[in-house]
C-alpha cells in the first residue's frame, strides 16, 4: 500500500505556562531568566514541613481559557500527586489535577485549506511546572535550577481529532492566538513558556480502529512540531508496510539529526501513583467567578476577524494579519474610528506599519504614534498636501519621535504646491522650452505626457501637486 | 526551700513569674540542670539548645520586668518534638536521612511559640518520621519511660512525653498521626491532646501522612494543655487545611464540670486481650464522671473493627509520597554514590531511612500502584468516611467518648520490635480518632500495681476540645495524678 491509504491520527497536549505574577503553590516571582536558584523559597524548593497554598489568579486564568474554548468548569475539581523522582522535581511529586480536571470539553475552530473545522477539547487542568536540569555544565557534574519549579501551567488536551501536521501546526497557532489574546500567555515556543507534546498514529483509510500510537516530544516550534509529526508519521507506515508493529512509547524529536527516537517504552512507563492531594481541599469554582471572567472575556482572534471582514470590508489576508495579534488590532481600531478610508488604512498598516515595526524594534503596544496623528497624516495624504512618497517619511519620523504629523511636514517643508498659478507658470515654461516634445504629443504620442510631468516636477522641487500638474499639463497640450 | 521550680505546672510557673518570684533564666536553668541530672536515663532528647532557651530566657525577663510580657506563657520553658522545624536548629525527625539538616525557617507553632516568649529548651526524640508507637523507632537511640527504665515511654512522640514526665520541661509539643501525643502521655502520667484536624497548623512539621497529622501539647495539667492549645490554635493561611473556625477560651470554661453531660462508652473499645487493669481503671473513671453529674450511656462505634486496616493503608500511602522528597538532592544525608543518579537515590534512601520507614513506603507505594488503587487506597477512604460516620453519629447521643487511650501501661523496651502488628495494635484506640479528624485527649486516670501510668482517653466533637479540656479537668480535679512524679 502507498502512504496515501493511511489516515494520521494526532492529538496535542499543549502545556501553557501562566503569565501569573507569582508561582502556583507559592509567592516566588516567575521571571523568566533571573539567576539560577534565584525565585526559590523553601515552598518551591521542597523543603520538609512546607505547604501548598493555591495561587488565584491560577485559576481565574484557567476558567478564562476554558470558557473561551467552550469548556464546561467543573464547580469542584480535584488536586492530585503525580508521584516520580526527578532531581527537579523538589517534593518528588507534581501537584496536578488528575480525574477532576477544572475544565472538560470544549473546542477550536481552526482554517484548513479554505474552509474551517472544529478540533474537540478533552480537558484542561491546572498543574505546576518542574525545575530544569543542566547537565555537564561544570565537569560531568548535573545542577539544577528550581526557578521554574512552581511556575504555574495549563495543560490543554485534544481529542485526536487532528489528522495532518499542517492541522497540527493550524491548531497550534489558532491555541496560541487564543492564549496571547486572553493575556494569559506569552506564546513563546522557543523559550519554553508554550510547550507542545503529540500523540500520533496512523490507521488505514476505511478502518474503525486506530493504530498504536506514540507520544512526541521536545518540538520547541511550529516548524519542529510539523517536522517531528510528518517523520513519525512517515515512520509508522513503514514500520507497518514492512510488516512491523508500531510499539507504544515516547519518543523524542532530535533537531539535529531530524528524526524522532525512542526515550521510554510502555514497559518502563513511570507508575505515577496519582491520588488526591491531601494538602489542598477540593477546588470549588463559584458561579460568581465564572460569570464575571465570562463577563470580562476579550473578543477572540476569529470573532475579531469576522467582524473585521464585515464592518471594514477588508480582504482575508489583511485581516488575517491585522487580528494575529490583539494590540495590532485594537489600534487599528483605534485610527478606523478616525480615518474611514479602511483599506487605505490596512495597506499603511500592513505596508509602512509592520515595516517599521520590523526594521526598527518595538511593539505596537510600545508604539509612540496615535490613532489620531496617523488618521491626520492619512488625511493629509488624500487631500494632496504631501505626496505619499513624504507620506512615508513622515511616518517614520513620527514612529521614531511621537510627534504630530503637521509640525513634521512645516519643519521639512514637505507641503505639496497646489497653488494653480505658480503649477501654471511652470508648465508654461516647461511647454515653452521643449516644443518638440510638444508636436510629439500632438501626433498623438500620448506617452510624452510623462516627460513634461517629471519636467515640472523637476522644476518645483517635487512639491508640485501631482494630479494638478497632470491636469494642467492635459488641458495646455490639447 | 521552697519546692522546685521545675515541679511547678506551666500556669502556676506564669504566675509566679508575672509576680516576679521566679524568673525565667532561673526556670530554664532548673530545666537545663534536671536534663543534665537524668537524661542520660530517660534519653528524651536529642538536642539541648541551652544557649538560645538561655537567650530567650533572658529577653522573658527583661519584658517581665518591664511589664510587656509578650503571652501569659512568656517565660515558659518547653521542648518540641524533633519533626518541628526550627531556624538554624537542626531537625532529623529522628531520621539519618536528615542528620545535620538546619531549617532555613520555623514551623508556624515554632514561630507563635517564640512569638509568645516560650524558651524552647530542646528537640525531643521520636519515631523516624513518627513511624512508631514506642521512640525506639528513633534512628539515633530509645527514649526509656521514666516511670520504668527499662519500658518504652510509647511513641511516637516519646521523647516529648518521657522530658515532661520527668520534669525535664514545663511542657512539649507533639504530633499526632494515630495517637503518637495520646499514648505516650497514657504511658507517662502526662495530659495529651490531639486537636481537631485543622485546629493548629502543620506548616514546618515534617510531614507523616498530611490528612491525619495534628500538632498538639503534651503537659502535666488539663490547665495547661488548655493554655498551650490556646498558644498554637491560630489559622495560618500558609496551610490551606487549617481552619478558620474561630477558637474559644480554653481557659474560661475549664473549670465548668460536667454535670448533664452526656457521655458514651464504646462497646468496641473494650476489647479481649487488653490489660484488666486499664480496663479497671477507664470504668472507674467513668464511674467517678458519673457521680459528678454526668450521664453515661452505651454508644457503639461499628465500623472501629476496620480502622487499623484503614489507617495502614492510608497513612503508609501519603508517607510514600511525602517522603519522595529525602533523595540526597538539595539536604540531607547523601550517599556518595558512583554509578549515576538512580544509584544515588537507591544508596540514599537505603542508609538513610530506617526498617519501619521503609516497610511503611513500601506499603504506600503498593497501595497506591496502578491496578491496586481502586482495592486499597480508594476502599480505604470509603471505610474512613464509614468511621467518621459512626462518630457523628455517636455524637448525637452523646457529648463526648471516654475509652482507654492504650490497651496496655508500657511494655518493655524491645519487646514489639520484632512484631511490627502488635507494635501497630497499641494504637488501635487512637487511630479512629485521626481517621474522624475530631479531637482526642489522653488524661492519667490510674497507675497499675506495678506502678505503671494508665490513660484515659476523651473524644469530642469537631472543634469542641473546650469540652474534652473541660471534661479532662473534671477529672483530674479530684485526683492529684499530676503531683506525681516519677523517681529517677
Amino acid at each position: 500500500m502507498a502512504a496515501s491509504d493511511y489516515q494520521p491520527v494526532i492529538g496535542l497536549e499543549v502545556h501553557a505556562q501562566l503569565l501569573t505574577r507569582g508561582k502556583i503553590f507559592c509567592g516566588c516571582s516567575t521571571q523568566f531568566g533571573s539567576p539560577p536558584n534565584h525565585n526559590t523559597c523553601p515552598v518551591c524548593l521542597g523543603m520538609p514541613g512546607v505547604l501548598p497554598v493555591l495561587n488565584k489568579r491560577v485559576v481565574e486564568f484557567a476558567v478564562r481559557v476554558g470558557l473561551a474554548l467552550g469548556c464546561t468548569v467543573r464547580k469542584t475539581s480535584v488536586w492530585s500527586r503525580k508521584n516520580y523522582f526527578y532531581p527537579d522535581l523538589p517534593k518528588g511529586y507534581q501537584i496536578t489535577q488528575y480525574d477532576q480536571p477544572i475544565c472538560e470539553g470544549g473546542k477550536l475552530t481552526i482554517d484548513v485549506d479554505g474552509t474551517t473545522k472544529d478540533i474537540r477539547i478533552r480537558r484542561i487542568h491546572m498543574e505546576e511546572d518542574a525545575g530544569k536540569s543542566v547537565h555537564d555544565a561544570v565537569g560531568g557534574e548535573s545542577l539544577v535550577d528550581l526557578n521554574r519549579a512552581g511556575v504555574p501551567l495549563l495543560e490543554i488536551v485534544s481529542e485526536p481529532d487532528i489528522r495532518s501536521s499542517e492541522e497540527a501546526v493550524e491548531y497550534l497557532k489558532s491555541l496560541r492566538d487564543v492564549l496571547v489574546y486572553l493575556g494569559v500567555n506569552d506564546g513563546n515556543m522557543e523559550e519554553g513558556s508554550l510547550r507542545c507534546d503529540a500523540n500520533v498514529s496512523v490507521m488505514r483509510k476505511g478502518s474503525s480502529t486506530l493504530g498504536q500510537r506514540t507520544e512526541l516530544k521536545n518540538m520547541n516550534s511550529f516548524r519542529f512540531v510539523r517536522q517531528a509529526i510528518d517523520y513519525e508519521i512517515a515512520r509508522q507506515i513503514e514500520v507497518l508496510e514492512s510488516g512491523g508493529k508500531v510499539v507504544q512509547e515516547t519518543r523524542l524529536w532530535d533537531v539535529q539529526r531530524g528524526e524522532t527516537r525512542p526515550m521510554r517504552s510502555k514497559e518502563d512507563a513511570h507508575d505515577y501513583r496519582y491520588f488526591p492531594e491531601p494538602d489542598l481541599p477540593p477546588l470549588h469554582v463559584s458561579d460568581a467567578l465564572i460569570d464575571e471572567v465570562g463577563r470580562s472575556l476579550p473578543e477572540l482572534p476569529r470573532a475579531k476577524a469576522r467582524r473585521f471582514l464585515s464592518q471594514y470590508g477588508l480582504p482575508a489576508y489583511d485581516v488575517k494579519i491585522l487580528c494575529a495579534e490583539r494590540p495590532l488590532a485594537d489600534f487599528f481600531e483605534a485610527c478606523a474610528g478616525q480615518y474611514k478610508d479602511y483599506k487605505k488604512l490596512s495597506n499603511w498598516f500592513l505596508g509602512e506599519l509592520m515595516r517599521l515595526l520590523n526594521e526598527k524594534g518595538g511593539s505596537i503596544s510600545s508604539l509612540k504614534v496615535q490613532p489620531a496623528q496617523l488618521a491626520a497624516l492619512l488625511s493629509s495624504v488624500d487631500k494632496g498636501e504631501i505626496s505619499a512618497n513624504a507620506g512615508k517619511d513622515v511616518l517614520a519620523e513620527m514612529f521614531r519621535t511621537g510627534r504630530d504629523p503637521a509640525s513634521i511636514i512645516a519643519e521639512k517643508g514637505l507641503g505639496q504646491v497646489s497653488d494653480a498659478a505658480v503649477i501654471e507658470a511652470a508648465v508654461d515654461d516647461a511647454i515653452a522650452k521643449n516644443q518638440g516634445e510638444v508636436e510629439k504629443y500632438r501626433a498623438g504620442k500620448k506617452q510624452v505626457l510623462g516627460f513634461f510631468v517629471g519636467q515640472v516636477m523637476k522644476a518645483m522641487k517635487g512639491k508640485g501637486n501631482p494630479a494638478l500638474i497632470n491636469e494642467m499639463l492635459k488641458k495646455k497640450l490639447g | 526551700m521552697t519546692p522546685e521550680i521545675i515541679d511547678l505546672s506551666m500556669l502556676e510557673l506564669s504566675a509566679k513569674l508575672a509576680r516576679r518570684e521566679v524568673s525565667s533564666v532561673e526556670a530554664t536553668r532548673d530545666c537545663l540542670g534536671r536534663i543534665e541530672r537524668v537524661d542520660a536515663k530517660v534519653r528524651a532528647f536529642l538536642r539541648v539548645d541551652a544557649k538560645g532557651a538561655l537567650a530567650a530566657a533572658e529577653a522573658s525577663d527583661a519584658r517581665r520586668k518591664a511589664n510587656a510580657p509578650l503571652s501569659p506563657l512568656d517565660g515558659v520553658p518547653i521542648a518540641l518534638k524533633d519533626i518541628f522545624l526550627t531556624e538554624g536548629v537542626e531537625t532529623t525527625a529522628g531520621s539519618r536521612i536528615l542528620a545535620g539538616f538546619i531549617p532555613p525557617y520555623d514551623a508556624t507553632v515554632v514561630a507563635l511559640l517564640k512569638g509568645a516568649g516560650l524558651p524552647i529548651v530542646g528537640k525531643a526524640n521520636q519515631d523516624e518520621f513518627a513511624m512508631g508507637s514506642s521512640t525506639e523507632l528513633s534512628a539515633f537511640f530509645p527514649t526509656h519511660n521514666p516511670w520504668d527504665l527499662t519500658r518504652a515511654p510509647g511513641g511516637s512522640s516519646g521523647g516529648s512525653a518521657a522530658a515532661v514526665a520527668s520534669r525535664e520541661v514545663f511542657g512539649a509539643l507533639g504530633t499526632d498521626t494515630g495517637g503518637s501525643i495520646r499514648q505516650p502521655a497514657a504511658l507517662t502520667n502526662t495530659v495529651g491532646i490531639k486537636p481537631t484536624y485543622g485546629r493548629v497548623s502543620r506548616y514546618g512539621v515534617i510531614a507523616f501522612a498530611s490528612s491525619l497529622d495534628q500538632v498538639g501539647p503534651i503537659t502535666r495539667t488539663v490547665a495547661d494543655a488548655a493554655a498551650l492549645l490556646q498558644a498554637i490554635a491560630v489559622h495560618d493561611p500558609r496551610d490551606s487545611t487549617s481552619s478558620t473556625e474561630s477558637v474559644p477560651d480554653y481557659l474560661s470554661g475549664l473549670e465548668g464540670g460536667v454535670a448533664g453531660m452526656k457521655l458514651g462508652v464504646p462497646r468496641e473499645y473494650f476489647v479481649p486481650g487488653m490489660d484488666p487493669e486499664v480496663e479497671q481503671a477507664v470504668r472507674s473513671a467513668a464511674a467517678e464522671l458519673e457521680k459528678l453529674g454526668a450521664k453515661i450511656i452505651d454508644v457503639s462505634l461499628p465500623h472501629t473493627r476496620f480502622a487499623l486496616a484503614t489507617y495502614y493503608l492510608i497513612a503508609p500511602a501519603e508517607a510514600s509520597s511525602n517522603l519522595a522528597r529525602y533523595d540526597g538532592v538539595r539536604y540531607g544525608f547523601r550517599a556518595l554514590a558512583a554509578g549515576g543518579l538512580r544509584e544515588m537515590y537507591f544508596q540514599t534512601r537505603a542508609a538513610g531511612f530506617g526498617p519501619e520507614v521503609k516497610r511503611r513506603i513500601m506499603l504506600g507505594t503498593y497501595a497506591l500502584s496502578a491496578g491496586y488503587y481502586d482495592a486499597y487506597y480508594l476502599k480505604a477512604q470509603k471505610v474512613r468516611t464509614l468511621i467518621r460516620r459512626d462518630f457523628l453519629t455517636a455524637f448525637e447521643q452523646v457529648d463526648a467518648i471516654l475509652s482507654p487511650t492504650s490497651p496496655v501501661t508500657a511494655f518493655k523496651l524491645g519487646e514489639k520490635l520484632e512484631d511490627p502488628l502488635a507494635m501497630y495494635l497499641m494504637d488501635i484506640f487512637t487511630l479512629p480518632c485521626n481517621l474522624a479528624g475530631i479531637p482526642g485527649m489522653s488524661v492519667p486516670c490510674g497507675f497499675s500495681k506495678a506502678g505503671l501510668p494508665i490513660g484515659l482517653q476523651i473524644l469530642g466533637r469537631h472543634f469542641d476540645e473546650a469540652r474534652v479540656l473541660r471534661i479532662g479537668r473534671a477529672f483530674e480535679r479530684d485526683h492529684d495524678f499530676a503531683g506525681r512524679a516519677p523517681k529517677l
